[in-house]
């Protein structure tokens, strides 16, 4: 008896395993990249499933709206249009399915020999008051240090793009 | 079909490890293996998500997990572009071969 939430649940799963594996085979490098898009997609509509609204916002803001369009942008920079990738040869194509499928069949395996229990019974809603609360709390279950220390890491990656950027405009 | 829970959510998790494992292994276009890395990188966020509903309700560490390498996986995309084009100013190519020498 299917409700309305399990046909949403795999609805999401679909899209997201579908959309992912074509971005792996698909020799064109744009629809590479709008079929990472849509799994994204999927991804955040799991954590809305899942009822993790903030973590969806944010998945929604940081990776389709930031790493997509980067990604999208550097490909407009560095490809020409129309142009295919190389298909990979036969031989690697073959190693690499075989390993992976070997990695996977083992994790799974592995995942479903093993029953996991709830351990808490008290269950805590991740609204984004709580969330605020345990970020920038400076006790022992705050996370007030490794927010500091992402932001000095997003500083440095800024800093370091721009160097990046930089040098070989002074070298010509 | 069963109402879902977390065995299917770890299983959409490692199938889409593995997809992105598989684009790493036969793609030899940099933007492209950066992409697998994403797909990576989302489906061990999506783990700690599924772990933390379903095994820990009472804390909220995974999520701040997810959130963490949500941010470091933003800045090693900018870091990792930045690189990209460069290399293609270059070298004229995005190809993993053309890296070889990580010269100046």
């Amino acid at each position: 008896m299917m409700n309305g939430s399990t046909i949403i649940f795999y609805l999401l799963a679909t899209l997201t395993l579908t959309c992912g594996l074509l971005s792996v085979l698909t020799q064109h490098i744009f629809r590479a990249a709008i079929y990472v898009l849509f799994a994204l997609i999927g991804i955040a509509g799991l954590y809305f499933w899942l009822q993790y609204e903030f973590i969806a916002a944010v998945q929604i803001v940081v990776y389709v709206g930031g790493i997509i369009v980067l990604i999208i942008f550097s490909i407009f920079l560095t490809q020409q249009t129309g142009e295919k990738l190389a298909a990979p040869k036969l031989d690697r194509k073959i190693w690499a399915a075989l390993a992976t499928f070997c990695g996977f069949a083992l994790t799974i395996v592995q995942i479903y020999q093993h029953s996991f229990s709830s351990f808490s019974q008290d269950t805590v809603d991740p609204t984004v008051a709580n969330i605020g609360h345990q970020m920038l709390d400076v006790n022992q279950t705050g996370y007030a240090l490794p927010f500091e220390i992402v932001s000095m890491l997003l500083l440095a990656a800024l800093v370091g793009c721009i160097v990046i950027a930089l040098r070989n405009k002074t070298e010509q | 079909m069963m109402e879902p829970g977390l065995y299917h959510i770890l299983f959409i998790s490692t199938a889409l490890f593995f997809i992105g494992m598989y684009g790493f292994f036969t793609r030899r276009n940099l933007i492209t293996m950066l992409m697998s890395i994403e797909l990576i990188l989302n489906s061990v966020n999506l783990n700690f998500i599924a772990f933390n509903k379903y095994v820990w309700a009472g804390k909220m560490d995974g999520l701040f997990f997810t959130l963490f390498i949500i941010a470091i996986a933003a800045a090693e995309a900018a870091v990792g572009i930045a690189i990209i084009i460069n290399l293609y100013r270059s070298h004229q190519s995005i190809d993993v071969a053309s890296a070889e020498e990580l010269k100046y």
